[in-house]
């Protein structure tokens, strides 16, 4: 239990009763000095999280994906300490998923989606590389000639009656995760003069915590595109571009069915604070 | 508060825009309903999104999590322990429709244990998608007839820019709740939260 100093918060995991919280309540200090960062030892002490995802998230601006530009604030983000909700988050479960969510190349008449069959599978992290277990992943994609399954996509190539482009699935106890789907195509976008999106699928991922939210893109090996998408350089390092990129798998290749492919994802980790030790 | 990854500890990836062609993967049916329709004292939380050009922005997603009316967490990470509230997800999702607007049926949070013996009025964490929003944006929905608990709000009550930032995190009570516009950019610019 990470409470310590005042006791605001009983720590039998039982407390909360209405009498409790009026105790609470009447600490407050109306008017005080503002006690947003509590240091060591005073208060109510949450497991925060570490605020690496600073250095590798892409800036707010970045003129070239024209989409930011009015589309970002310009105030700077103001610092929060986390607190108990942003500690916390939707543990959202099975109900989410159905049996065959995780196979996006057979639809529900059966029908079976063309192009480049994959087997995508990879684990979801924290930053100290325990497994996320029993979390929600979900999935969409382009079809294999670069055609989203969405009204305002009017990139002339064909829809695959087949293939809609969305997988949803549960990580097992080890964290991993695995879709069936097929390889989606490049398609063009309005950016800038001959602008090409590389071959990619979204992924969303809630973890335990709001602050662990991530919505990103996993991209292809050798991708030509690379040099020429903004959005995939909005990323400034190229060692963490890299990670956004899956591993061709020889491994998970199935003879005469699919391409493996594995990519990892790696949320947030633990801020390591004295009572961690000291409880675990 | 720590921007580096600890030797032998891994970076977390980055993160990328959800896009303009999120919704048939994202949107579900429930989405908006973080308590069932019919749920007593529900209320409906709601508003529009607008970019620095003052247009409504029609291709985002808004997401939502909160406390439920006793201020707890069906969480195990909240210390006090996890507490569950019939049929209450604590969670929405829901995209902007044509004209930026977003609505969702939820139960009014009640305050926080904050920092230091603070309470935190009762407020709603909240996540923007976009395209053009190449990371996650977080906000916060604040009550506006919680005058005193505002007024104590260790948040609120950090914010610099004073009564024109604290605003821009205020819902308004309306009939069967409340509203309040996202500005991504311009003169009405959100507060937004770097967590």
């Amino acid at each position: 239990m990470a409470t310590h100093g005042n006791n605001e918060v009983d720590d039998k995991g039982e407390g909360g009763t209405r009498e409790h919280r009026h105790a609470v309540e009447r600490r407050a200090e109306p008017g005080a000095v503002s006690p947003l960062w509590a240091g060591p030892g005073e208060g109510l002490i949450v497991p925060g999280y570490r605020r690496d995802h600073e250095k590798v998230d892409p800036p707010g601006d970045f003129p070239a994906y024209r989409g930011t530009i009015s589309r970002h604030p310009k105030r700077p983000l103001v610092p929060i300490p986390d607190m108990l909700t942003e500690v916390t988050g939707p543990l959202l479960g099975e109900d989410r998923v159905g049996e065959s969510d995780h196979d996006l190349t057979v639809d529900a008449a059966g029908g079976e989606a063309q192009g480049q069959k994959m087997l995508l599978h990879g684990r979801v992290l924290d930053g100290d590389g325990r497994p996320i277990r029993n979390t929600l992943v979900e999935i969409w994609q382009a079809n294999a000639a670069g055609r989203y399954w969405h009204a305002w996509d009017n990139h002339p190539a064909p829809l695959d009656p087949h293939f809609e482009g969305v997988g949803r699935c549960m990580t097992d106890d080890q964290g991993r995760y695995r879709f069936i789907t097929i390889r989606p195509g490049s398609y063009p976008w309005g950016n800038h003069f001959n602008a090409w999106r590389p071959a990619h699928i979204h992924f969303s991922l809630f973890g335990r915590a709001f602050t662990q939210r991530l919505v990103t893109q996993m991209y292809f090996p050798g991708d030509p595109m690379f040099d020429h998408d903004p959005i995939f350089n909005s990323v400034r390092e190229a060692a963490d571009r890299a990670r956004l990129i899956a591993n061709f798998d020889w491994e998970a290749t199935t003879p005469e069915w699919a391409l493996g492919y594995r990519f990892d994802i790696v949320l947030r980790g633990r801020e390591s604070t004295p009572f961690e030790e000291q409880d675990s | 508060m720590s921007g580096v990854t600890p030797e032998g500890a891994l970076p977390p990836t980055p993160s990328q825009t959800v896009g303009p062609y999120f919704s048939f993967g994202l949107e579900w049916d429930d989405g908006p309903f973080a308590v069932p329709e019919g749920t007593p004292g529900a209320i409906r939380l709601e508003g529009r999104l607008f970019d620095g050009l003052g247009h409504p922005v029609k291709d985002a997603l808004i997401e939502t999590w909160q406390a439920d009316p006793d201020g707890r967490f069906a969480h195990p990470d909240d210390p006090r322990g996890a507490v569950e509230w019939d049929s209450f997800r604590g969670f929405a999702r829901v995209p902007v429709d044509d004209d930026g607007h977003w609505s969702i049926l939820t139960l009014k949070p009640g305050p926080v244990p904050g920092p230091r013996g603070s309470i935190q009025a009762p407020h709603v964490a909240v996540s923007v998608l976009a395209r053009g929003v190449l990371t996650r944006l977080a906000t916060r929905i604040y009550f506006g007839d919680e005058e005193e608990a505002n007024a104590a709000d260790p948040v609120l009550s950090s914010l610099r820019g004073g009564e024109a930032e604290r605003r821009t995190l205020i819902a308004v009570a309306v009939e069967g709740g409340y509203r309040l516009d996202i500005h991504l950019q311009g003169p009405d610019e959100t507060v937004f939260f770097a967590i």
